[in-house]
């Protein structure tokens, strides 16, 4: 992003690819523009037409099409007797007048809102399908903002500046047409404020960004406060801080006001000195209108006709600084979605294969690092045979989560191979390893819908009854149903918040639900206590045997019962071995069980009933 | 804070739930009556242009002459600087007033915040609160503000308008003003319908951030369940409602303006058939003629304006009741009167009269019920002399996190009392016996700044030797100099920078500075590594040193080594007794650790 130096421009090939397929409605939006400036513009000729031909009884220039009109309808003096018509020609023109204006936002709308669905889901199946290293690089509320804000900005430049930009040009270009053919000097008269009032604009909202950015920030930083202060409240009120926080939100609430009534303030500046700009512009160009209306053959109906399209164009010019000072936003929305949009998305780096898989894995050397080739792990080769059982231990940073993710292939290891039942992964097509390969993550996701929903979140036909045996091994069904919903309660974002204990079984129970062959537990009973770590573990041993599991976990006595252990230390496999063998060995394994068992978190069952 | 629910949407509006409001605006008088004069100003010019026309084309342009033009020229640009210089004035002033009123009410929260009861917090959710006092109160400090000046801004010039034009011609005042009951009803009707829409498209815009969310920060749970495609084909329903609600929204928003321009063009065009009329009969100018067109064409701006703010008002009304409902939630632990007079409130306390702690704690005939029905405990009783350690073990849900709860008076008992040395705890400040507690959660809690700072926490003024001899007596000294700013590194938001051990020991030096009297730790389940889990178990035997202390404990060591182990369950003390007793025992806590 940190290419301010280079001048940026619209993207036109983005806005190009999201409006494929809606640019009818973009061109039909265009025309009703036309369309609706023409008839706007109509309506104070009919004014005039009316107080200078029709009322006051002089002869003005007709063109040949409005001529043929009055003398259609029985001449001026026809007119004169049925002043209705000229109401009723208003009002015709008005309605078309609408009509146009209607079409316009209609299809302008469906434009924009298609474009923005079309950019929304090309980000969202982009972000679904970028590799996972590209997440892990990249700040969740970064992206959240570009697929909201920044679709935003794009949606209304296509929305309201691109239409708003074409309106105004044709809307100054047609007035100025018109205003020129019936009075040179007047018309110059009449627009000579409007560069400035444009100038004005464009200037100002360039500079005045700044301040907006300040006193977003300043709001950002008062929701911090109180945010902070919010989930801290027990420590807050267990030493008696509160009136170190009050003053401390005092401070931001002040901070923030101040810098918000301060672009306010800007803001009142600007809108007083363009409203007397526009306001003066008017009054000068009647005023110039009436001299020459007094002293000239100049009609009363053009002074209107003037001072109303002086009217019609001040504003809309002042509006076109502004956009055109936003537009800096725009292309620096598209940048940045486009910068999500071309990262690479994950890619089979291999044959494809399906095969069937058992479950018997090979590790032959493997490396892996995010940076250097080998910074995470080094030269790993161990085996694990279809049914048995892997602990692995070894303490943070030692790189066993990332050797159970290279399982899954959510990375790719930088050296040697992992084989599964004789074909190397990176042959297998990623969706079929996947599927055959389940992880419980240690900081598991759960989906905002329903706890029933979530546990069979892969197979959303399942039976109920296979939910509940999965919930019950993960030992979390009781607890659901103490919920006043039970299964239907709802978690996530909209629903209730689960312990992190709550959180670990449910996601445990999802992956029991999909019978795969091999089955990984990242550190997945972590946060739950000892006794329920236990009924979890009693549930596993069923499945013992049948399906290749490998447990994570700092607890020794979550690992001592696997068929083998692996302890990885500063991404090394230093021991291996039964726990008996470990113990024997009197390494990190033994050091750790029997740091474990004098601090007591040994399960007191062998501690106490050995003493007995 | 993606936390915006649906709202109900209420039909009336309630006048006493914005005179309430309205308060906070109405604190600000001289501010106001400046917006009001301002505005008057203001709108008395817009009425004065088309007159100051009339006279131009009835004078100038009828006799045909220029004299007085100067003048009128002059008069003409003093009255468009006045009026600029007043429309500077009451948007500063609308402005300035809103910002007063979100400041007044935000800080009324917060304050309140600062007094509700835990009862409260377990109820509500962080994102519950936040909502309202960010996103509610901005936006109803806009509102009234705004409403204030548009409604009334709107208002006069409507009035002004109407003497104008009965002033002009009374019988075309009546025939051109008959159409506008319709546009105003018309624009009610719309402006409603429109805001309704477009809530529906917020909310359904803040569900598509929510996926967004969710398919970031579940990418690799995604990715693990290999859900990518069903995932994107439920996002692609959320796009398409998305589309078809904000069709719909900018549909009626385009109906809408076409039959007001229609309708105000009827008024024009009546003006301008019977008006015309009347010029050529002789009964009114030219000028006349003009100032009624402009009239028309400007009354309905403001009456669709007027339209638009009632509706914004409805609308806003579920806002207003949640943050009238937040600033009225009663405390439900108060000192008393007599306790604050001497002990001073939870902001300005007297800490001169506040008699030292000694730590000696005792529940008696102790009851507690979180809902009316369910006992949590029930003639509990207990004595903690100043001084020994008490270790809490139960199962979930048992009671223990009540028991410290009460200690730390952040509930009451509901029936019986709490004595701290003796004396009922309700008879001095909640500040007196917090500032004497030391507390450390299960997730530790550390506020965004630095090490120092949190380490700091309870005691602003401590020096910095105080603050290294308390980090180096839990054991952090050596991970916080290992940081590359050592005790000046940075936390970031809820310690999000440091490990959950790291933060543990942060906060056992926190609780060491603040030397309080009486300590609780709730202990954590999760398992950290072991090396770092020692240090912790070594920092937790330095606090409780000569201190009153609770803790709801999971890891043997500490409960053998308390002086005191409680068995909870059943609203009460199952077993109490030390480690060993409670084994030779064989009851209940021999059965919590074997019988599984």
């Amino acid at each position: 992003m940190a290419q301010n130096t280079k001048k940026r421009h619209i993207n036109w090939k983005l806005i190009y690819k999201i409006t494929y397929g809606y640019k009818r409605y973009l061109f039909g939006a265009i025309i009703a523009v036309l369309l609706t400036i023409l008839f706007s513009y109509a309506i104070p000729m009919v004014t005039s037409f009316t107080i200078d031909f029709v009322i006051s009884g002089k002869d003005v220039n007709l063109s040949p099409l409005v001529e043929n009109l009055v003398s259609f309808f029985g001449g001026k003096e026809f007119l004169r007797n049925h002043l209705y018509l000229c109401g009723i020609a208003m009002l015709l023109l008005t309605i078309f007048n609408g009509l146009f204006s209607y079409i316009r936002a209609c299809c302008v709308n469906y434009a924009s809102e298609s474009s923005a669905m079309t950019l929304r889901n090309m980000l969202y199946e982009h972000l679904q399908n970028v590799p996972y290293d590209y997440h892990k690089h990249t700040s969740t509320g970064d992206l959240v903002q570009r697929c909201s804000s920044d679709v935003e900005i794009i949606r209304r430049f296509v929305s309201m500046q691109f239409i708003e930009i074409v309106r105004t040009v044709t809307r100054v270009i047609i007035a100025a047409i018109i205003m020129f053919s019936i009075h040179v000097p007047l018309t110059f008269v009449s627009m000579c404020t409007l560069p400035i009032t444009f100038a004005i604009s464009f200037f100002y909202f360039k500079k005045v960004r700044n301040e907006f950015i300040v006193a977003d920030e300043a709001e950002g930083e008062l929701s911090a406060v109180l945010q902070e202060n919010l989930t801290g409240v027990r420590v807050v009120r267990a030493f008696g801080q509160q009136k170190s926080e009050l003053d401390k939100f005092t401070q931001k609430n002040q901070a923030y006001r101040n810098l918000t009534y301060r672009v306010l303030k800007l803001l009142a500046y600007y809108w007083g000195g363009t409203d007397a700009l526009g306001y003066l512009q008017i009054a000068l160009s009647t005023a110039v209108g009436i001299y020459l209306a007094a002293t000239t053959d100049f009609t009363l109906g053009n002074v209107l006709l003037f001072s109303s399209y002086t009217g019609m164009l001040t504003w809309p010019v002042r509006q076109l600084g502004r956009i055109l000072a936003d537009m800096g936003r725009a292309t620096v929305a598209m940048e940045r979605i486009d910068e999500i949009l071309s990262a690479p998305l994950e890619k089979e780096p291999g044959k494809a294969l399906k095969p069937e898989i058992k479950g018997n894995i090979l590790f032959s050397h493997v490396n892996f690092g995010y940076d250097y080739p080998d910074e995470v792990l080094k030269d790993i080769s161990f085996e694990a045979r279809a049914g048995q059982t892997i602990g692995i231990l070894g303490s943070t940073g030692s790189g066993k989560s990332s050797l159970v993710q290279l399982m899954q292939r959510l990375y790719q290891c930088t050296g040697g191979h992992i084989d599964i039942d004789g074909v190397n992964i990176n042959d297998i097509e990623h969706e079929h390893l996947r599927s055959h390969i389940g992880i419980v993550l240690q900081e598991p996701f759960l989906y905002s819908r329903s706890i029933l929903d979530n546990i069979r979140i892969t197979n959303p036909s399942a039976d109920v009854e296979d939910v509940y045996a999965a919930a019950r091994a993960a030992a979390v069904h009781d607890v659901i149903l103490k919920f006043d919903k039970g299964y239907q309660t709802l978690v996530g974002e909209r629903g209730v918040t689960l312990s992190g204990g709550q959180q670990q079984r449910v996601a445990i129970a999802r992956t029991l639900m999909r019978k795969a062959p091999v089955l990984i537990f990242d550190d997945s009973m972590s946060a739950v206590d000892t006794e329920t770590d236990l009924s979890i573990r009693k549930a596993l041993r069923n499945i013992h045997g049948k399906r290749t599991i490998f447990i994570i976990s700092h607890r020794i006595t979550t690992l001592m019962e696997s068929d083998k252990i692996l302890v990885l230390e500063h991404g090394r496999l230093v021991e291996e071995g039964t726990h008996q063998q470990l113990m024997n060995k009197n390494g990190i394994y033994a050091r750790i069980a029997n740091i474990q068992e004098a601090t007591g978190q040994l399960n007191l069952e062998k501690e106490e009933i050995g003493r007995s | 804070m993606s936390y915006i629910k649906e709202e109900e949407f209420t039909k009336k509006i309630d006048i006493n739930l914005w005179k309430r409001l309205l308060e906070y605006a109405l604190r600000w008088k001289k501010l106001l009556a400046a917006i009001i004069v301002s505005l008057i100003v203001v709108s008395f010019v817009d009425i004065l242009y088309p007159l100051l026309s009339k006279y131009a084309i009835d004078h100038f342009v009828a006799q045909q002459t220029v004299d007085g033009l100067g003048g009128y020229i002059a008069v003409t640009i003093a009255v468009i600087i006045i009026q600029s210089l007043c429309s500077v004035c009451f948007v500063m002033g609308a402005s300035d007033l809103e910002m007063r009123i979100s400041y007044d009410i935000r800080q009324e929260c917060f304050l309140k915040l600062q007094k509700l009861s835990f009862s409260y917090y377990d109820k509500t959710s962080v994102g519950y609160i936040m909502a309202r006092v960010i996103s509610d109160i901005g936006r109803l400090s806009e509102m009234i503000a705004w409403s204030i000046v548009d409604i009334l801004l709107s208002f006069t010039f409507i009035i002004g308008c109407i003497i104008s034009m009965f002033a002009l011609n009374v019988k075309l005042a009546f025939i051109t003003l008959a159409v506008m009951p319709v546009l105003a009803i018309i624009a009610v009707i719309f402006r409603t319908k429109i805001l309704r829409q477009y809530r529906l498209v917020r909310s359904i815009n803040s569900r598509i951030t929510g996926a967004y969310n969710e398919g970031i920060m579940g990418a690799m749970t995604t990715k693990t369940l290999v859900r990518e495609q069903q995932n994107f084909e439920d996002f692609k329903i959320l796009t398409q409602n998305m589309r078809h609600a904000s069709g719909k929204a900018a549909h009626l928003n385009a109906i809408f303006m076409p039959i007001v321009m229609f309708l105000s063009a009827i008024g024009t065009a009546l003006a301008l058939q019977i008006g015309g009329g009347q010029v050529l009969n002789g009964v009114i100018t030219f000028g006349t003629l003009s100032s009624f067109i402009s009239y028309t064409t400007q009354l309905f701006d403001p009456i669709q304006q007027i339209a638009q703010k009632f509706a914004e008002l409805q609308n806003a009304q579920a806002s207003a009741e949640r943050v009238i409902s937040l600033l009225d939630t009663k405390e439900e632990i108060t000192d008393s009167k007599e306790v604050v007079a001497v002990y001073g409130d939870n902001f300005t306390p007297k800490k001169e009269n506040w008699p030292p702690i000694i730590g000696d704690v005792t529940f008696k005939h102790v009851d507690f019920s979180y809902i009316p029905e369910e006992k949590v405990l029930k003639d509990f009783n207990l004595h903690v002399p100043a001084g020994k350690s008490i270790a809490l073990v139960g199962e979930t849900g048992a009671g223990k996190s009540t028991i410290i709860n009460l200690v730390c008076r952040f509930y009451e008992p509901t029936g019986g009392k709490i004595l701290i040395d003796g004396v009922d705890y309700r008879a001095r400040s909640q500040l007196w016996l917090q500032s004497n507690m030391g507390y450390v959660l299960q997730q530790p809690h550390l506020f965004s700044g630095t090490i120092r700072d949190n380490i700091a926490f309870g005691r602003k003024d401590a020096t910095e030797e105080e603050i290294h001899a308390a980090a180096r007596m839990v054991h952090a000294e050596e991970f916080i100099l290992a940081q590359k700013d050592g005790y000046n590194t940075q936390v970031g938001q809820g310690g999000i920078r440091l490990s959950t051990g790291q933060k543990q020991l942060i906060s056992f030096a926190r609780v060491i500075l603040a030397d309080p009297r009486i300590f609780v730790l709730d202990e954590a389940t999760s398992s950290i590594d072991t090396e770092t889990e020692q240090l912790i178990q070594q920092a937790i035997t330095t606090v409780l040193k000569n201190r009153t202390s609770f803790i709801v404990a999971h890891r043997l060591s500490t409960i053998r080594n308390s002086d005191l182990i409680l068995v909870i369950g059943n609203g009460g003390i199952i077993e109490s007794g030390t480690h060993q007793q409670l084994l030779n025992q064989k009851g209940a806590y021999y059965n919590l650790y074997t019988h599984q």
